[in-house]
C-alpha cells in the first residue's frame, strides 16, 4: 500500500469523512428524476456564489450611511475587478430568485409537497420569503439615493401594520429619519441575520431531501397514499434506485456550472446596476424604483385602488404566507401528475401570467409623470394662430404633458390628447380640465380664464 | 428514605438548576442583545428648531426647497443627516412647510412651478399647493412642519418621517 492511500486511510478513519458523507453522495434516488430536477440545486448554487461574492464585497464595502457610497464608487470604478464582482453579485441574486421560483413551480406543478415532504414545503417557502428579503435589503446596501428612498419606502410599507406599525418602521430606519444607524441596521440584516436564518432553514431543507428522498417523478394514475406511501417509495428505490452520485448529480452539477457561467458571462457584459446619485435624503430629483424582483409589487401599488392599498399591504403578504404554508395541508395525498391536476397547472398559470403583467406594466410605469418632456414642436402645432401656440406652450409649462401625450409627445398616465377634439366638445374639455377626475387635478383653481381659454383652443385643434 | 428515591431527588433538583441557570444567563446575555435591537423604540428623539434661511431670502408665494439637519444626528451619519422640505412663503410674516415624503409610499415628491402641484415620481401621486391630495393613490395629504420667524430667520421644526398608518 502506497504511502499517500496509507495517509489518506488514517485521515479518513479518525475523521469519519466517508462514513459522514458517503451515505448522503450515495444515497439512492428514483431513476427518471432528470432536468426538471436541477432548479433546487442550482437554487444552492446560486446562493453559494451570493456567498463568496459576498464575503468579497464586504472586504471592499463601507457599511455606513456615510461612506458607503464612496467605498462603492471605489469598488465600481477602481477595485480590481471591482465592477465583475458587484455584477455577479447582482446577477446571481438575480438568478437565485428566478431558479427559487421554477423550483417552486416545479414542486407544487409535481405535488411534490405531498405527503411526507409537507415539511420540505414549508421550510422551502421560509426559504423563499428570506430570499427575497436579501434581494431587497441587498439592493438597499447600494447605499445611493435609491437605496436611501427604497429603505423610506420599506418603513411607508411597515407602517401600514395596525397598532405597531410606527415602531416597526422606527425600527427598520434605526431612528425616526434616515441617519446614521440606518445603513448598519440593513448591513446586519442582510450579512448577519438574514443569512443565518437561512442557513437553518437550508441545512433542514437538504436533511429532509436525504430523509425522505427525493421525490419520484410523477406518474398519472399513481396517487399518493400516506398510508402506503413510505413503503412502497422504499420498494421502489431497493429494486430500480440508482445513485445519487453520479448518476443523477450530473445533471444538477451540469445545470449549476451553467447558470453560474451565465452569470458571471451577464456581470462580465452589462455589469452591475449603475450607481444613481449620492444617498442625500435631501436631494429629491430622484425616481426610486426597484431592482426588476420587486418591480411587479412596485407596479402593484400603482394600479390597485387606494382604498384597499393599506389593507392589502398589511394582509396581502401575511395571507399569502398562510395559504403557502397551508398547501400541504390542504391537499397531501392523491393525484401528483400536473395532468391530473388541471387547475393547479392553471392556478399557477393565472400566477406567472399576473406577475409577469405587473412587471411589463412597471417597466413602462405609466403612472409615472414624465418630469423631462420637452415643449411640443411647431411642426406639431401646426398653426399660426397666436392663442393656439400660446396654448400649446401652456400645455407644457403646465404640466398636462407629463401625463397627456400629444403625438408621442409626454406622459402616459391621461389620456393621449393627439385626437381629443374628436371625442370631446369645447364645453366638455373645459369642465374636465377646470373640475379634474378621479386621477386628474382640478385645474380651476390653477389656471387663469385667458390660459384656460388658450388651453382650450390649442386642444380643439386636435383632430 | 430508599436510595432509589434519594437519586431521583437529586437529579430533579440538579435539572431545575441547570435549566434554571441557563435560563438566567440567556436572559443576562439577551438584555444587551435586545437593547441593541430596540434601541431606535428606546431614544426619545428631539424636536428643534433649525434655521433654513433668512426671510428676505424668500419671496412672496414662491416655493422653495430648503434643507436642514436632523434633530439628533450621529457623528457617522455624514450627508444622511439631513433632510428636505418644501418650504413657501405665503404672505409677508406666513410661511407653509411641507414634508416631501408622498403619504402613499414616502417617496420624494417634487414641487411643479408651472402646474403648481406637488407631484411624485413613484407612482404619480399628485397634490395641490395646499397639500391636499389632487390624484393618484396617497391616502391623505402632504404632512406639515411647524415654522416659526425667530428674529430674521425662518425656522423649522424637525420631525420624523411622516409614516402613513393604515387608517390614514
Amino acid at each position: 500500500m502506497g504511502i499517500l492511500k496509507k495517509i489518506w486511510n488514517w485521515i479518513d478513519d479518525r475523521s469519519g469523512l466517508t462514513e459522514m458523507f458517503e451515505p448522503m453522495i450515495k444515497h439512492l434516488v428514483p431513476p427518471g428524476s432528470k432536468w426538471s430536477y436541477v432548479f433546487g440545486s442550482a437554487t444552492l448554487f446560486c446562493l453559494v456564489l451570493q456567498v463568496i461574492t459576498g464575503i468579497a464585497l464586504s472586504l471592499l464595502y463601507q457599511p455606513s450611511s456615510s461612506g458607503a457610497y464612496q467605498s462603492l464608487l471605489f469598488i465600481t470604478n477602481k477595485a480590481a475587478f471591482g465592477n465583475v464582482l458587484r455584477g455577479v453579485h447582482y446577477f446571481g441574486a438575480s438568478g437565485m430568485i428566478i431558479m427559487v421560483g421554477i423550483h417552486m413551480i416545479r414542486v407544487y406543478l409535481t405535488a411534490a409537497y405531498k405527503f411526507p415532504r409537507e415539511m420540505a414545503w414549508i421550510s422551502g417557502v421560509f426559504l423563499l420569503f428570506l430570499t427575497i428579503a436579501m434581494g431587497f435589503t441587498g439592493q438597499l446596501l447600494r447605499w445611493d439615493a435609491n437605496g436611501v428612498w427604497s429603505s423610506v419606502v420599506a418603513a411607508e410599507q411597515m407602517g401600514r401594520i395596525p397598532l405597531i406599525g410606527k415602531y416597526v418602521a422606527r425600527l427598520l430606519l434605526g431612528g425616526d429619519t434616515i441617519g446614521g444607524h440606518t445603513l448598519s441596521r440593513f448591513y446586519s440584516y442582510h450579512v448577519f441575520v438574514i443569512p443565518a436564518i437561512i442557513f437553518i432553514f437550508l441545512a433542514y431543507h437538504l436533511m429532509l431531501v436525504i430523509r425522505n428522498g427525493i421525490s419520484e417523478p410523477a406518474k398519472a394514475g399513481r396517487p399518493v397514499d400516506p398510508k402506503k406511501y413510505r413503503e412502497w417509495y422504499h420498494d421502489m428505490l431497493k429494486k430500480i434506485g440508482v445513485p445519487f452520485w453520479p448518476y443523477s448529480a450530473w445533471r444538477d452539477l451540469l445545470f449549476g456550472a451553467a447558470t453560474i457561467i451565465a452569470i458571471i458571462s451577464l456581470a462580465i457584459i452589462f455589469g452591475p446596476p449603475e450607481l444613481t446619485q449620492p444617498p442625500d435624503p435631501s436631494f429629491i430629483y430622484t425616481n426610486p424604483t426597484p431592482d426588476w424582483y420587486m418591480l411587479s409589487i412596485f407596479s402593484l401599488f400603482a394600479l390597485m385602488p387606494p382604498e384597499i392599498e393599506s389593507y392589502v399591504i398589511f394582509i396581502g403578504p401575511g395571507l399569502t404566507i398562510i395559504i403557502l404554508l397551508s398547501l400541504p395541508f390542504i391537499s397531501n395525498k392523491g393525484e401528483r401528475s400536473p395532468i391530473r391536476r388541471p387547475w393547479a397547472v392553471f392556478g399557477v398559470l393565472c400566477v406567472v401570467i399576473f406577475i409577469l403583467s405587473l412587471f411589463l406594466l412597471g417597466q413602462q410605469s405609466a403612472w409615472s409623470p414624465k418630469f423631462d418632456v420637452k415643449p411640443l414642436a411647431a411642426k406639431v402645432v401646426h398653426s399660426t394662430d397666436s392663442v393656439v401656440i400660446k396654448g400649446a406652450s401652456l400645455l407644457h409649462q403646465r404640466g398636462c404633458l407629463f401625463c397627456h401625450s400629444i403625438a408621442h409627445q409626454g406622459g402616459l398616465k391621461g389620456p393621449d390628447l393627439s385626437e381629443v377634439a374628436l371625442r370631446l366638445s369645447k364645453k366638455d374639455i373645459t369642465i374636465r380640465i377646470v373640475n379634474g377626475g378621479p386621477n386628474m387635478p382640478a385645474y380651476g383653481g390653477i389656471l387663469s380664464n385667458q390660459d384656460l381659454t388658450a388651453i382650450v383652443t390649442f386642444l380643439e385643434t386636435r383632430k | 428514605m430508599k436510595e432509589n428515591e434519594i437519586d431521583k431527588r437529586r437529579r430533579g433538583f440538579l435539572i431545575k438548576i441547570t435549566l434554571g441557570l441557563s435560563a438566567l444567563s440567556a436572559v443576562v446575555a439577551g438584555i444587551p442583545v435586545l437593547s441593541a435591537m430596540l434601541a431606535p423604540l428606546m431614544k426619545k428623539t428631539p424636536a428643534i428648531w433649525r434655521k433654513v434661511g433668512l426671510i428676505d431670502e424668500f419671496a412672496i408665494g414662491i416655493t422653495k426647497l430648503v434643507k436642514f439637519e436632523n434633530a439628533d444626528p450621529e457623528a457617522w451619519a455624514g450627508m444622511t443627516a439631513f433632510t428636505a422640505a418644501w418650504l413657501r412663503r405665503d404672505t409677508e410674516n406666513v410661511f407653509t412647510a411641507f414634508s416631501v415624503n408622498c403619504t402613499h409610499l414616502g417617496c420624494p415628491v417634487r414641487w411643479e412651478e408651472g402646474a403648481e402641484l406637488f407631484m411624485c415620481p413613484c407612482h404619480g401621486g399628485v397634490y395641490y399647493k395646499d397639500g391636499s391630495v389632487a390624484s393618484g393613490p396617497p391616502p391623505k395629504s402632504l404632512v406639515q412642519y411647524q415654522v416659526r420667524i425667530n428674529k430674521k430667520a425662518v425656522e423649522i421644526q424637525t420631525a420624523p418621517v411622516p409614516i402613513t398608518s393604515i387608517n390614514a
